[in-house]
C-alpha cells in the first residue's frame, strides 16, 4: 500500500509538473510564431527586397549613340554592326589549343595573347574575354566555320561608331574612342552610364555634345547564384539612343570642297548670309576618323602625325593667317563709313609709296596710276589701301572690322579648338608689346598684313555680313530648336525689325552707318571679279544665276627681300614654305545673293590663281543646291 | 521474438497493431512526407543523393519505428540501463577511433551507415533517468546521493559529447536529462539556485569556449559585425524566411536555396527552405503538426499506468519540443548558431534513428498503457 501510494504521489508530481512545462510550451511557441510573424508578415517587404539584391545582377550595356546627320538628313555619324570574339573560359577544354587556333586564324599578335592570359587570370571563369573587336566580316565567317572547335568561343554582334563618309567631316565631327580615367571622372553622365568597352567624343562636335549624343544604357537583367554565375536572364530593359544632331551641314557640298583641296593644304567655308547655317567647313587634308574607333595602330597614327601638311589642325577653326588683300572690303568701307573717303576719291600709284624712308611696295611694280576706290578693289591696288589706311588710322580700322567678326571667335561655343585671331590697334600694340604703334604699321595692316591674323571662317562671315547688307548674323553649325528660314531671316533684316530668335528681342543687327556703303563696297566687289583687269576676272561666271562678287588676297608668309622682288620668281622656284598662301572670299549670286565663302590655300600662291578658281568650280554647286534646301523645310527640333 | 511474445502474453499482434496511437502515426508520417518533398526542392528539383537517402531512411526507419513498438513497455524499463551504458561505450569509442569531420569526432562506421551515437544518447538518457525516477522512492528524490547520481548520469555522456566538439548536442542531451530531473519532482528551489549559479559563472563558461564557438555567440548578438562571413548563415536565413511572406515563394521556387545563398540547406537550415517556399502560413501549419505530436505523446503519458512510460513520453515530448525551438530559434536568428536538426524534417540519419526509436517506445507505452511496472 504504501508502495502504491508513493506510486500515486509520485504521478502527481509528474503531472504537476508536466502541466508547469506544458504552459511554457505554449508560451515559447507562440513566442515563435510572433517572431515568424514579424519576418514573414512585417518585415516581408525589406526581406523580399534583400532577396532580390542577392539574386538579381543588372548588367548594363553600351549605350547607342545618336546619329548626326547633315542638312539633307544623310547620316554621317551612325552605328554599325560590328563582329566581335568571344571567350568564355569556363567553358573552354584547353585554353592554349584554343589560342593557339585562334591565333592562327586571326593572325593575332603575341602582345595580344599575352594580353587575353592576362585577362584569363583576373576575370572569374564565366565572364567573357574579348578577343577582338572587330572582326571582319571573312574573319568572322572563317570563325564561324571552324566553331565546331573552337569550344568556349563566342563570335557576338554589336554597335560601334560609323563615319561613313570617312574624311569628309573629322574636323567637324572629331571621332570617338575609349575614354581615359580622366574623361570618365570629369563627365557625370559618362561616369553613370560607363561601361567597359564603351566609346565617348573625343574631338569636335562628338566630344562637344556628348551628353546629347550618348544615349542610356541598356539594362539586362540576370539571376545569379551566390558565386555570382548567372542562371537566367529576367528581363531586357531597352536603352535610348542619344539624340539625333541635325547639321546644317550639305555633304555634296563639303565632299566637293574636299576634292577641291585634295592634295592641299587648306580651307573652304560656305555660309549662308542670311540665317548664319555653314553650309560646308572642310579643313584639308582630313583623315579617316574610322582608324580611331578601336584604336589606331602606331603606323597610321605616325603616318597622319607627321604629314607636313598638319591633317591633325582644324585650319578652318583654328588657322590663323593674314587675310591680305581680302582685308580691303572692310578697310574701304570703314573709310566711307568715317567720310575718309568718297567714291571720288584717287590715289596715284607708283608702284611704291615711301614713308618716313620706309619704301611700301604695291604687288604691281609698274603701278596703276590715278585709281579710285572701285579700281583700287578691282586691281586690288596695295598704294590706294596704304593711302586710305594712313588717313583712316587702325583705331577706327578695328572698330569696323571687330563689329564684321574679326579679332572674335565665330563658333566658339561648340569648338575650344577655335581660335579667336587678332586685330591690332595702337591700345592693343602698347599693352601686349609694350611699344607705340607705327605708322608704318597702319599701311600694312591696311592690306592686311602685320600682326592681323584671321581664321578662314571669321573671313567667310565677314564677307556673309557684307552681302547680306551689313547684318550681323550669328553663324550655326546646329539645326537648333529656332531655326530661322532663309526667307524670314531676310525679309527681317531688309525691313529693318531685327528679330533675334534666341533671346525673343527685337535687335538694332545693323552694321553700317550709311547703307550707301555697303552698297559701294559691294560692287567694287563685283568688278573685282566681273570686270576685265579685275584680280578675279579669269574666274567669273557671266551667267547671272551664278555670277559672283569676290575679293582675292596673297598673304605673305615672309618678308620679301629687295633681292627676291627683283628675282620675280615663278611659285615653282620657290621653297614651298615660304611660297604666300591663297586667299579668295566671294559671295553670290550678286543679284540676290544667298551664300558667302571664304577660300584658303596653304602657300598656294597668288589668290587670284590658286583660290580663285576654286570659287568659281564650287559656285556652281552651291547655287544648284539651294532650291534642294530650301524645300528641306521640315526642320526637326533638338535643344541643344 | 517467441520469448518477448511470453514477455507481453495479454495482448496478440493484431490487439497491438489495432493499440497504435494512429493520430501520432499520422502525423509522423504526414511530416515524413513534407521532409522528403522539401529535400526533394533541396536537390533543386531533381531525385538526387539526398532525396533518395533520405527517402530509404525513411522507409527503413518507420517500420523500425513499428517494431519498436511491438516490444512491450516492460521490457524497454528493463533494457534502460543497458542501453544508456552501451551507448556511452559508443561515446568512448567514438572519441578514440570515431570518423573526424570537418574538425569535430562524432561518427562511427557501421557499414551501411554512419552513425552518430550522440544522437541516440538523446533518447538512452530519457530512458535511463525515466527508470531512476520510476524505481526511486519519492522520499528520495532530494536526497544528495540521488542528485548526484543523477547529474553524473548527465554530465558523463554531456562532456563526451562536448569534448567531440559538439555543443548543440551536448546541449540537448543535458536539457533532455534535467528535464526528467524537474518531472521526477526535484525541488524548485535547487532549478533556480543552480540557474542563478549558472548565470554567474556564465563568462566563466565562455572563456572556455573555442574560438569559433565565442564567434558564434559574437555574430548572434550582432549578425551585421561580419556580413559575408560568421554573420552570413544567419543573415541569409532570415532573408529567405522573411521573403517567404504569408504564402511563400512556392514549391521548388525558394530563391535563396536554389541560387546556393542558404548554408546547410539538407540539414540544419532545413526549415528556412521550407518557409521561404511555404511562407507564414507553411510554417504555423508545420509548427501545428509538430504540437500535435508533442500533444499526442504527453496524451499517451498522461494515460500510462507506470510511471517509467510516464516519465518517458514527458521527458521525450520536452525533448521533441527542445529540438524544434532550438533549432527554429537559430534559423530565426534568436538563438546562436548551434549545430541541431529539425527531427524527421533534416537530413541525417542517427538523428532519424533516434526520433523514430523515441517514437516507437512512445508508442509501445501507448499499446501497454495499462502495464504496471514494479
Amino acid at each position: 500500500m504504501i508502495k502504491s501510494n508513493s506510486g500515486i504521489r509520485k504521478t502527481d508530481v509528474i503531472n504537476r509538473r508536466m502541466f508547469i512545462i506544458g504552459a511554457a510550451k505554449v508560451v515559447v511557441f507562440v513566442g515563435i510564431i510572433a517572431r515568424l510573424f514579424s519576418l514573414q508578415i512585417n518585415e516581408n517587404k525589406k526581406y523580399l527586397t534583400l532577396s532580390d539584391k542577392n539574386r538579381i545582377r543588372e548588367w548594363k550595356l553600351p549605350p547607342t549613340r545618336g546619329n548626326i546627320v547633315d542638312y539633307f538628313g544623310n547620316v554621317i555619324a551612325g552605328n554599325l554592326k560590328v563582329y566581335q570574339l568571344h571567350i568564355i573560359p569556363e567553358q573552354v577544354e584547353n585554353f592554349n589549343y584554343l589560342l593557339v587556333r585562334l591565333k592562327n586564324l586571326l593572325n593575332l599578335s603575341d602582345k595580344r595573347i599575352a594580353r587575353i592570359n592576362k585577362l584569363k587570370s583576373e576575370l572569374k571563369p564565366w565572364d567573357s574575354i574579348i578577343v577582338s573587336e572587330n572582326l571582319s566580316w571573312s574573319q568572322f565567317v572563317k570563325i564561324n566555320n571552324y566553331l565546331y572547335d573552337l569550344v568556349g568561343v563566342k563570335p557576338v554582334m554589336t554597335i560601334s561608331r560609323n563615319y561613313p563618309f570617312s574624311d569628309v567631316y573629322t574636323h567637324v565631327l572629331g571621332y570617338v574612342s575609349q575614354p581615359n580615367e580622366q574623361e570618365i571622372l570629369d563627365n557625370q553622365i559618362i561616369q553613370e552610364r560607363f561601361v567597359p568597352g564603351m566609346k565617348i567624343g573625343k574631338l569636335g562636335l562628338e566630344k562637344r555634345l556628348e551628353n546629347y549624343l550618348i544615349g542610356t544604357n541598356a539594362i539586362q537583367r540576370y539571376e545569379v547564384n551566390a558565386y555570382g554565375k548567372r542562371i537566367n536572364q529576367l528581363e531586357h530593359q531597352k536603352g535610348q539612343q542619344g539624340s539625333k544632331i541635325r547639321l546644317t551641314l550639305d555633304t555634296e557640298i563639303q565632299k566637293a570642297c574636299g576634292n577641291l583641296l585634295n592634295e592641299k593644304a587648306g580651307s573652304i567655308s560656305v555660309m549662308d548670309i542670311y540665317t548664319g547655317d555653314i553650309i560646308a567647313m572642310y579643313s584639308s587634308p582630313s583623315y579617316d576618323p574610322n582608324l580611331f574607333l578601336f584604336g589606331i595602330s602606331q603606323d597610321e597614327w605616325q603616318l597622319i602625325r607627321n604629314n607636313p601638311l598638319k591633317p591633325l589642325i582644324n585650319k578652318t577653326l583654328s588657322g590663323l593667317y593674314s587675310p591680305g588683300s581680302t582685308i580691303k572690303p572692310i578697310v574701304a568701307l570703314s573709310a566711307l563709313e568715317n567720310k575718309v573717303i568718297d567714291t571720288k576719291f584717287k590715289v596715284k600709284c607708283t608702284g611704291k609709296m615711301e614713308l618716313y624712308g620706309q619704301t611700301f611696295h604695291c604687288w604691281k611694280e609698274k603701278g596703276h596710276g590715278w585709281v579710285s576706290l572701285k579700281n583700287a578693289m578691282k586691281q586690288s591696288c596695295d598704294t590706294y589701301f596704304y593711302e586710305v589706311a594712313r588717313l583712316l588710322g587702325v583705331d577706327r580700322l578695328k572698330i569696323t572690322a571687330e563689329k564684321f567678326g574679326l579679332g572674335k571667335k565665330v563658333l566658339g561655343e561648340y569648338f575650344d579648338i577655335e581660335k579667336k585671331g587678332l586685330f591690332p590697334n595702337t591700345k592693343w600694340k602698347k599693352n601686349n608689346l609694350g611699344k607705340g604703334w607705327v605708322l608704318g604699321e597702319t599701311l600694312i595692316t591696311g592690306i592686311g598684313q602685320g600682326y592681323i591674323q584671321s581664321t578662314p571662317l571669321q573671313l567667310c562671315m565677314m564677307t556673309a555680313q557684307i552681302a547680306n547688307g551689313g547684318y550681323a548674323i550669328k553663324p550655326k553649325i546646329i539645326v537648333d530648336s529656332n531655326p530661322i528660314s532663309y526667307e524670314d531671316a531676310k525679309q527681317s533684316m531688309e525691313s529693318g525689325l531685327l528679330f533675334d530668335t534666341n533671346s525673343n528681342f527685337l535687335l538694332d543687327k545693323k552694321l553700317f552707318k550709311d547703307k550707301k556703303n555697303i552698297k559701294i563696297v559691294q560692287e567694287a566687289m563685283f568688278s573685282s571679279t566681273n570686270e576685265i583687269f579685275g584680280t578675279s576676272y579669269k574666274s567669273r561666271i557671266d551667267d547671272p544665276k551664278y555670277q559672283f562678287a569676290g575679293k582675292t588676297g596673297t598673304a605673305q608668309v615672309k618678308r620679301i627681300s629687295k633681292r627676291e622682288r627683283e628675282l620675280d620668281l615663278e611659285l615653282e622656284q620657290i621653297p614651298y614654305k615660304d611660297r604666300d598662301h591663297a586667299l579668295y572670299v566671294a559671295y553670290g549670286p550678286y543679284i540676290d545673293p544667298r551664300y558667302a565663302l571664304s577660300i584658303i590655300v596653304e602657300h598656294g600662291g597668288s589668290g587670284s590663281k590658286a583660290a580663285a578658281p576654286i570659287a568659281k568650280k564650287l559656285f556652281k554647286l552651291i547655287i544648284d543646291r539651294h532650291e534642294l534646301r530650301n524645300k528641306q523645310s521640315n526642320f526637326e527640333r533638338i535643344t541643344i | 521474438m517467441f520469448q518477448h511474445d511470453r514477455l507481453n502474453n495479454e495482448i496478440t499482434l493484431f490487439q497491438k497493431i489495432k493499440n497504435l496511437d494512429y493520430i501520432l502515426l499520422i502525423s509522423v508520417i504526414l511530416l515524413s512526407v513534407v521532409s522528403v518533398f522539401v529535400m526533394y526542392s533541396t536537390d533543386g528539383g531533381e531525385i538526387l543523393f539526398h532525396t533518395k537517402n533520405h527517402f530509404v531512411k525513411l522507409a527503413v526507419f518507420f517500420p523500425l519505428m513499428i517494431f519498436v513498438s511491438f516490444f512491450n513497455i516492460k521490457f524497454w524499463h528493463n533494457f534502460s540501463y543497458i542501453i544508456y551504458f552501451i551507448v556511452i561505450l559508443l561515446l568512448i569509442w567514438v572519441s578514440f577511433f570515431g570518423i573526424k569531420s570537418s574538425g569535430s569526432q562524432r561518427w562511427m562506421d557501421v557499414y551501411f551507415f554512419v552513425l552518430q551515437p550522440s544522437e541516440l544518447m538523446k533518447i538512452a538518457i530519457i530512458m535511463c533517468l525515466a527508470k531512476y525516477y520510476h524505481r526511486l522512492k519519492i522520499e528520495n528524490v532530494n536526497s544528495l546521493t540521488s542528485i548526484t547520481i543523477v547529474l553524473s548520469v548527465i554530465l558523463i555522456p554531456t562532456i563526451f559529447v562536448v569534448s567531440q566538439p559538439d555543443l548543440g548536442t551536448s546541449i540537448l542531451i543535458a536539457l533532455s536529462g534535467l528535464i526528467i530531473l524537474w518531472l521526477g519532482g526535484v525541488k524548485i528551489k535547487y532549478f533556480i539556485y543552480s540557474f542563478i549559479t549558472f548565470l554567474i559563472s556564465l563568462p566563466f563558461i565562455i572563456s572556455f569556449l573555442k574560438p569559433y564557438q565565442k564567434l558564434r555567440i559574437l555574430t548572434f548578438l550582432d549578425p551585421d559585425r561580419d556580413p559575408l562571413g560568421a554573420g552570413y548563415q544567419i543573415i541569409q536565413s532570415k532573408i529567405a524566411i522573411g521573403s517567404g511572406g504569408l504564402d511563400g515563394k512556392g514549391f521548388l521556387k525558394g530563391t535563396q536555396s536554389y541560387l546556393d545563398f542558404l548554408p546547410e540547406k539538407h540539414t540544419d537550415f532545413i526549415f528556412t527552405l521550407f518557409s521561404e517556399e511555404f511562407g507564414f502560413i507553411g510554417s504555423v501549419t508545420l509548427l501545428i503538426l509538430y504540437s500535435i505530436i508533442i500533444f499526442r505523446i504527453i496524451r499517451i503519458g498522461s494515460i500510462s499506468r507506470s510511471n517509467f512510460a510516464r516519465l518517458f513520453c514527458f521527458g521525450y515530448a520536452f525533448a521533441i519540443f527542445i529540438y524544434i525551438v532550438v533549432n527554429l530559434s537559430m534559423v530565426l536568428g534568436l538563438l546562436p548558431i548551434v549545430g541541431s536538426p529539425l527531427p524527421i524534417m533534416s537530413y541525417g540519419g542517427s538523428s532519424m534513428l533516434a526520433t523514430m526509436i523515441g517514437f516507437g517506445i512512445v508508442l509501445s507505452a501507448k499499446i501497454n498503457h495499462k502495464q504496471m511496472i514494479a
